[in-house]
C-alpha cells in the first residue's frame, strides 16, 4: 500500500518537473523593467458576461498587443468571488507594484478611492466611476472613467423613430436606477426630436439586480410592448435583453442591442446596438500611463470621442436606408457641437 | 498528510492546464503567510468562518442538520447594522464598548430568531430542519436585499449608510500596528471567546448535556425526562444567533454597511467547516483557519489559474482533508483494537 502510493508520488513529483521545464518561457529572460505594469479586477461575474467584463478583457489584450506585454506576467486580473475580496484584490495588485490597476464597475468606486490612498504611487481607474459628493475628494492618483450612455441612446431613439412604421417604439430597462434612466432619457429625447409623432413605450424588468438577468421577464415585457403596436424596442437590462431579443424573432420585429454589437444574437432583427466602447477606454488608460500623460479626476467618453456609438455596418445597412443614416449621422453632428443638448435625467 | 495528497490531487489539476504546480503553490503559500499583510487576510477570512462553523456544529451536536447559516447570518447582520446606525445617532455620548457590545447582542438575537423559526418548525411538527432552513435562506436574501435597495437606497451602490463611529470594532492595524493594511479585527477574538463559550456549554452545563442527549437519542433523552422539543428549539436560536454575529467582521469592522450579498457562501462554508472539525468547537478554530488560508491563496493564485481552477482546487482539498481524516480515525480504532 504504502509503495504503491510513494510509486504514485514520484510519478507526479516527476511529471511536475518536466511540466515546470518545458514551461519555461524563453521570453521570461528577456528585460521587463521597461514594461508597464497593469492589473485588473474583474465585477463578480467576471469573465465570459459577453459584455463588461469580457470588453475590458479585449481592452486588455489590445494593450498587451500593442506594447508587447505578456499576459500572466505584466498584464494581471482578478475575478473576485465575494464582496470583501473587491478590496483585497486591488492591494494585492498594488502591493506588486503595477503601475496602472483597473476597477471594472460601479461598484469599485469606493474601493478604489480607499486603496489609492493607500498607495499614491500607483495609478488606478475605475470603469462606472461614481465620484464622491465632492469631485475634489477625487485621489490624485484616481481616474473615474464615466460615459454619456444618453447621447448614444439619444441617437438610437431618432433612428428608431425615424425607421418605426407605426410611430410607436419601445423601451425595456433592467434594474430600474439612475444609470439605466439616463438610457431612457436619452432614448425618448432622440424620438421626439426626430420624429415629434412618436410615442415611446418604456417598462423595466424589476428593482434588484437581478433584473439584469432575467430573460424571460424580458420576453414578456417585450412581448407586451410590441402587442401594444410598437415595432422596435431598444433594451438597456443585461442578458434580460435576449428575452427582448427572442420577443423580436417570434414577432418578427426589430429590436436594438447594448453596450457590444448584438447583431449576432438575433440576425436580420436587430436594426442597432448602442456600443459602449470599455475596450478603447481600458486601452486609452494604459496609452495614457505608457506615454506619462496620466491625469486624475473624471474622464468622460461620449460620441466625440468615439467611447459611445451605434453600429452602422454592412450587417446591417439593409434595415436603414440611406437618407435615414445621413439624417442620424447630422444629429450626431449637431450633439458634438453642442447644438443639441442631451438630457441625462427624464424630469 | 491529508494535506499532502490533496495537494498532490490539485497538482494533477494544475498539471492539466499546463502551468507548474510548484510555481502555483510556491505563490499560494507567498499570498497566504508571506507578509504580515498576507497573514492579517487570512485571519480575516477565518473570523466568520469560525461563527458559521460553530453554528452548524451547535446544531449538529443536537442532531439538527442547519444549512440556514446563510441566512440567519444575513437577518444577524442587518439587526447589527440598523443598531450600529440608529444607536450612535440616537445617543452620541454612549462610549464605543457599550455600543458595539449591543450591536454583536443585537446580531445574535437577528440570527437566532431566524434560527427559532425552523427549530420550533422541527419541534411543533416535525418539519424536517433542511427545507426549512433554506427556504429561511431565501426569505432572508429576499428581505435584506429588499431593505439594501428600497428602503435605504443609497443612489449608485448597493449598500446601506454607514454605521456610526461608536459601533466600529477597531482593527489591529489601527490598535497595535500589527498586519498592516489588512482589516483583521476584533471580531476574531469575539470569535475565539464565542468558541470556547460554545465549548463550554456543550461539555459542561447541563443545556450541554440536554443537547447532546437529544442529538444522539431523542427517544431515549425523552424518557430520561429531557424535554426535547424545548432543547431543539433552544439549541436552533444558539446556532442561530451564533451564524447572525458573523457578520460584525465585515459590518462593524471592515466596511461598516451593509452590502447586499456581502457574505457570498460563508453560512454554507461553514458546514463544511464543522465537518472537517468533527463538530468539536475548539477543531473549528482550524478548519476555519484552514478554510481562510484556502480561501486567501485561492485570490493569490488566481491571476496565474481560472477562477473556476481555483475553485476546484479548494474543493479537491476540502474532499481530501475530510476522506483522510476518516481514514486517520479508522486507523487510529483498528489500532486500539489490535492493541
Amino acid at each position: 500500500m504504502a509503495g504503491q502510493l510513494f510509486k504514485v508520488i514520484l510519478l507526479i513529483l516527476v511529471t511536475a518537473i518536466l511540466g515546470g521545464c518545458s514551461g519555461q518561457n524563453p521570453s521570461s529572460t528577456i528585460d521587463n523593467k521597461e514594461k508597464i505594469q497593469v492589473g485588473l479586477v474583474f465585477d463578480i461575474g467576471g469573465l465570459g458576461d459577453k459584455s463588461f467584463n469580457d470588453q475590458a478583457y479585449t481592452g486588455l489584450k489590445k494593450a498587451a498587443a500593442e506594447y508587447s506585454l505578456e499576459m500572466g506576467k505584466d498584464i494581471e486580473y482578478l475575478e473576485p468571488a465575494e464582496a470583501a475580496d473587491r478590496e483585497t484584490a486591488l492591494r494585492q495588485m498594488a502591493s506588486k507594484k503595477k503601475a496602472l490597476i483597473f476597477g471594472i464597475g460601479f461598484i469599485f468606486s469606493e474601493d478604489v478611492n480607499r486603496v489609492a490612498k493607500d498607495f499614491p504611487e500607483t495609478k488606478f481607474a475605475c470603469v462606472d466611476y461614481v465620484s464622491p459628493a465632492n469631485e475634489a475628494d477625487i485621489p490624485p492618483n484616481v481616474v473615474g472613467l464615466k460615459y454619456k450612455e444618453e447621447e448614444g441612446a439619444f441617437l438610437v431613439g431618432a433612428l428608431a423613430s425615424l425607421v418605426t412604421k407605426t410611430n410607436k417604439i419601445g423601451f425595456v430597462g433592467g434594474m430600474q436606477s439612475p444609470l439605466i434612466k439616463k438610457f431612457e432619457a436619452g432614448y425618448k429625447a432622440g424620438a421626439h426630436y426626430a420624429n415629434p409623432k412618436c410615442v415611446v413605450i418604456a417598462n423595466y424588468a424589476g428593482m434588484t439586480p437581478d433584473a439584469f438577468k432575467n430573460p424571460s421577464k424580458g420576453k414578456e415585457l417585450a412581448l407586451s410592448i410590441y402587442d401594444k403596436g410598437a415595432d422596435i424596442i431598444f433594451h438597456a437590462s443585461g442578458s434580460t435583453g435576449l428575452g427582448v431579443f427572442e420577443a423580436a424573432r417570434d414577432k418578427k420585429k426589430l429590436a436594438i442591442g447594448v453596450d457590444a454589437d448584438q447583431y449576432d444574437e438575433a440576425p436580420g432583427y436587430i436594426l442597432t446596438s448602442m456600443i459602449k466602447k470599455v475596450d478603447v477606454s481600458v486601452f486609452e488608460e494604459v496609452k495614457a500611463v505608457h506615454d506619462n500623460n496620466f491625469a486624475n479626476g473624471i474622464r468622460v467618453f461620449d460620441l466625440a470621442s468615439g467611447g459611445i456609438d451605434y453600429i452602422y455596418n454592412d450587417k446591417n445597412k439593409n434595415l436603414i436606408t440611406e437618407d435615414t443614416h445621413q439624417k442620424i449621422e447630422a444629429i450626431r453632428q449637431k450633439i458634438i457641437n453642442g447644438e443639441i443638448k442631451v438630457p441625462s435625467s427624464l424630469d | 498528510m491529508a494535506i499532502l495528497v490533496s495537494l498532490i490531487i490539485g497538482g494533477i489539476f494544475i498539471l492539466s492546464i499546463g502551468k507548474n504546480p510548484f510555481e502555483i503553490y510556491a505563490l499560494l503559500f507567498k499570498g497566504t503567510f508571506g507578509t504580515s499583510y498576507d497573514i492579517g487576510q487570512v485571519l480575516f477570512k477565518a473570523t466568520p468562518l469560525i461563527f458559521t462553523g460553530l453554528s452548524v456544529a451547535f446544531a449538529f451536536r443536537a442532531g439538527l442538520f442547519n444549512i440556514g447559516a446563510e441566512g440567519q447570518l444575513y437577518m444577524g447582520a442587518m439587526l447589527a447594522t440598523l443598531a450600529g446606525i440608529w444607536i450612535p445617532a440616537r445617543f452620541p455620548s454612549l462610549p464605543s464598548l457599550i455600543v458595539v457590545t449591543v450591536c454583536i447582542f443585537a446580531g445574535f438575537i437577528g440570527g437566532g430568531c431566524w434560527g427559532i423559526i425552523p427549530g420550533w418548525l422541527k419541534a411543533r411538527f416535525g418539519v424536517h430542519e433542511v427545507i426549512n432552513t433554506i427556504m429561511m435562506n431565501f426569505i432572508a436574501y429576499g428581505l435584506t436585499n429588499y431593505l439594501v435597495l428600497e428602503v435605504f437606497s443609497v443612489p449608485e451602490t448597493i449598500h446601506t449608510p454607514e454605521i456610526g463611529l461608536s459601533a466600529r470594532i477597531p482593527r489591529f492595524d489601527a490598535l497595535l500596528g500589527i498586519f498592516r493594511g489588512s482589516p483583521v479585527n476584533i471580531s476574531l477574538l469575539i470569535a475565539i471567546s464565542f468558541a470556547v463559550l460554545a465549548w463550554v456549554i456543550l461539555t459542561r452545563t447541563r443545556l450541554g448535556y440536554e443537547i447532546r442527549a437529544v442529538g444522539l437519542n431523542p427517544k431515549a433523552a425523552e424518557y430520561a425526562g429531557i424535554p426535547v422539543a424545548k432543547t431543539m428549539t433552544l439549541a436552533f436560536f444558539i446556532a442561530g444567533g451564533l451564524a447572525g454575529v458573523a457578520g460584525s467582521n465585515f459590518v462593524q469592522g471592515f466596511k461598516y454597511y451593509y452590502e447586499d450579498g456581502f457574505a457570498a457562501g460563508a453560512g454554507f462554508m461553514g458546514i463544511a467547516v464543522a465537518l472537517v472539525a468533527r463538530n468539536n468547537p475548539m477543531g473549528i478554530l482550524f478548519s476555519a483557519l484552514l478554510f481562510g488560508t484556502l480561501s486567501q491563496g485561492g485570490l493569490a493564485i488566481n491571476t496565474q489559474v481560472p477562477k473556476e481552477l481555483v475553485e476546484i482546487l479548494e474543493a479537491v482539498v476540502i474532499l481530501a482533508m475530510v476522506v483522510m481524516t476518516e481514514l486517520f480515525n479508522r486507523w487510529i480504532i483498528k489500532q486500539k483494537n489490535l492493541s
